[in-house]
């Protein structure tokens, strides 16, 4: 296929899509690995990163581990077996590739294409953006620009590329790496540490509250690539870190794979918020064409008075099966879990959190709102889990399911496993329906029935909402709004 | 004329049985009138019809509203156009706060007029002001749609929610129904405090008690989806003494 038809056909695609906005895409010189996957594909990647030999290594490791585990398909969501040599594990702006492995990539090498791309998703690359944000944007396997490092390093706070993490930290990065999340952890883990394209590095010194959110917006632009982004963030002793993440691809007609793995480590009175606004592209109306999202987060309280914050509204992806986790290990350490998932059309997720109890008097918080609309099937899945030794553990679960229509499903799989006899914990749960009764009340009120579905969806949702930064919080309202519309009559 | 029902025929969507039966009525502005009847005779059936409830269709007849055609609009449309329906029992919107939820409505309605919307502080001022006509508590305004008010509350909502709106015909749909005597009050002051010269009512009522507070221009008796008597207040009265029966067998025997 030409570049000219190409280009063509994904017009066409866009305009029968229009409500995805972020559905557009980019041309640009890229150099794209062929489809397949190998020892020589891995090795390929290493090698075009110039990875030392302890990242080969591990890539190596992961993927002679990853041949031999089945693709797991336990969770609530139906898809055919992936084939994984159809997929390209490796795309990158070509202008770009002259800056990796090289010293600093300078703002003049990002490809214009591709900050314009970055400029109509509202993540301006030249700075001129939020000023209260730094940004590392992610196209397809690299990282193209990382924004107010300068600022930040004066502070000793490390904010990087993973690929420049591994040149320039490599003593961090082979410490943590694989520390909270094991190669083997899981099929996608595994998949992700054989082949990680690119990822962001966060590293906040002890006693430094990190004083702007630090961001990083995920862009998967080639068709029949995977994007598989490494994401590693310590908050040493006393410090904190509001971290943001943003998603987005283009409008394709088959599934796109994205298998990231984000691993936190938050040491002895440490503070991190980890913020998700998820908006990959769901695919057409039966959900052809969207993005796999097949994620493992996890993060680890490892001092006493730690707390890792987790909040995400997840509005896109065709299927998604993601369950952000906490590790409480330090005693008194805090783990959060905070959740909107809204599926709509024929889209499938699978998510929720994992809370593991190991430290005296640490306490665990759950709120997950999971919003159902079209034909959609939308699962909340939890695990938390007491072990012996953690004395006076409390846990509070709250998980709400509102439907709209009649063609959905709500799902709610909480595990509770406690194993230690002082261990507190509550779990509560609803299920509610918008009815035609609220429609019609809003209606009669002079209220749209678009308008009124927001306002009642975001009513339900405001919960978590309240716990997003600011601009993200109004983001995730939005977008909660594009997704919905068409979902009723 | 404010509204003009023709011959009004509705049946009910799912099912197609037919409750509305060739119904007549013309509202001028500022009239108050009342709709009595026993039960299924089709009053909640004409409010919705009016409304715009899709649970009824319109088989036959016609409805004009300020000299446009009402069946043909959107139950949105016909709110920003000014038609109001005080609920028989107001909807619960959890999550959602009161004032948001005016807010937006106010600001449709404002639009359909050609208006500027109220932003958050015009809006607050504007809210306050009606505050006071209608003895509301100003926490009212900060809770969710409905959610944990009494009975009396949600009324009292709904009378509030008219103040602001400003409609030129206000619908009440058996608003009375289940309340208590200090709750019929607050909806009967509601009205009367709302009621002027534009402003005209339809008052959709089982009892008379309500009708005591109100004292409509104008009294009309439903039965079996057709006005079978109207008349002026005195009707209530009669009604009062004499229940409905009397009317209903004169009825059948003029048929």
């Amino acid at each position: 296929m030409t570049d000219a038809t190409q280009y063509q056909e994904i017009n066409d695609l866009l305009s029968k899509n229009q409500h995805y906005k972020e559905g557009f895409f980019t041309r640009t010189a890229v150099e794209t690995f062929e489809k397949g996957l190998n020892e020589t594909v891995v090795r390929a990647i290493s090698a075009k990163k110039n990875e030392p030999e302890w990242m080969l290594d591990f890539r190596l490791k992961a993927f002679e581990h990853w041949k031999n585990m089945p693709e797991p398909h336990w969770a609530k969501a139906e898809y055919e077996p992936l084939d994984y040599q159809d997929y390209s594990y490796y795309s990158a702006p070509e202008c770009n590739q002259c800056a990796v492995g090289e010293d600093e990539p300078s703002e003049q090498e990002i490809d214009p294409e591709v900050a314009k791309a970055f400029a109509a998703l509202g993540v301006p690359l030249d700075g001129s953006g939020d000023s209260d944000v730094a940004v590392d944007a992610i196209f397809d396997s690299v990282s193209v620009s990382t924004t107010k490092r300068e600022e930040l390093s004066e502070l000793g706070i490390i904010f990087c590329s993973f690929s420049e993490a591994v040149h320039d930290y490599p003593e961090l990065v082979q410490q943590y790496l694989g520390s909270v999340v094991p190669y083997h952890d899981n099929y996608f883990a595994a998949l992700n540490s054989a082949v990680a394209s690119d990822g962001t590095f966060v590293y906040v010194p002890e006693g430094v509250r990190c004083p702007v959110d630090l961001s990083t917006y995920f862009r998967i632009n080639e068709a029949k690539t995977g994007q598989f982004e490494r994401t590693i963030l310590i908050a040493e002793k006393g410090s904190y870190v509001s971290y943001l993440e943003g998603c987005s691809a283009p409008v394709r007609d088959t599934y796109q794979l994205h298998a990231a793995v984000v691993e936190v480590i938050v040491h002895e009175r440490a503070e991190v918020k980890y913020s998700t606004v998820q908006n990959w592209y769901p695919g057409d109306e039966d959900c052809e064409g969207g993005i796999l999202n097949f994620v493992t987060k996890r993060g680890v309280c490892e001092g006493a008075h730690a707390k890792l914050s987790w909040t995400q509204a997840e509005t896109g992806s065709a299927i998604t099966w993601k369950y952000p986790s906490c590790v409480l290990k330090g005693d008194h350490s805090i783990g959060e879990f905070y959740s909107v998932a809204l599926t709509n059309r024929r889209q499938q997720a699978d998510t929720g959190t994992k809370m593991i109890h190991i430290g005296k008097n640490t306490r665990s918080t759950i709120i997950s709102k999971g919003l159902s609309a079209g034909h959609s099937d939308n699962t909340y899945r939890g695990l938390v889990r007491i072990l012996p030794g953690a004395d006076n553990a409390r846990n509070f679960t709250q998980c709400d399911s509102m439907l709209i229509g009649n063609q959905c499903g709500a799902h709610t799989f909480p595990y509770i496993e406690v194993e230690n006899p002082s261990a507190q914990m509550e779990h509560e749960a609803t299920t509610s329906r918008i009815g035609e009764d609220q429609l019609f009340y809003c209606q009669q009120r002079g209220i749209s029935e678009q308008d009124a579905i927001s306002m009642i969806v975001n009513g339900f949702c405001k919960d978590v909402f309240s716990e997003l930064p600011l601009e993200f919080a109004q983001e995730a309202e939005e977008l909660l709004a594009v997704s919905l519309e068409g979902s009723v009559g | 004329m404010l509204l003009n029902v023709d011959n009004l025929h509705a049946a009910v969507a799912e099912g197609g049985q037919p409750i509305l039966k060739g119904l007549n009525l013309q509202v001028n502005p500022g009239e108050v009138h009342a709709i009595m009847g026993p039960n299924g005779a089709g009053k909640s059936t004409l409010s919705s019809v009016l409304a715009g409830r899709e649970d009824y269709e319109v088989t036959d007849g016609n409805a004009s509203f300020d000299g446009e055609d009402l069946l043909e609009m959107d139950p949105e449309e016909r709110a920003r156009k000014g038609l109001f329906l005080a609920f028989q029992y107001p909807v619960e919107i959890p999550g959602v706060s009161n004032k948001l939820f005016m807010q937006t409505s106010v600001n449709a309605i404002r639009e359909e007029r050609g208006e500027p919307p109220l932003d958050m502080f015009d809006f607050d001022e504007y809210a306050q002001s009606r505050m006071s006509l209608l003895n509301m508590h100003s926490d009212l305004l900060d809770r969710s749609v409905n959610v944990g008010f009494s009975g009396g509350e949600k009324k009292r909502n709904d009378m509030y929610q008219m103040a602001l709106l400003e409609p030129k015909l206000c619908i009440m749909d058996e608003t009375d129904s289940g309340l208590d005597i200090d709750a019929l009050k607050v909806v009967a002051n509601g009205v009367n405090a709302l009621r002027s010269k534009e402003r005209s009512f339809l008052v959709v009522t089982h009892y008379q008690r309500l009708l005591d507070y109100i004292k409509p221009d104008f009294v009309h008796v439903l039965y079996d989806g057709k006005i079978v008597q109207s008349g002026g207040f005195e009707l209530v009265q009669q009604l009062e003494n004499e229940g409905y029966d009397q009317i209903i067998q004169s009825h059948k025997s003029g048929q």
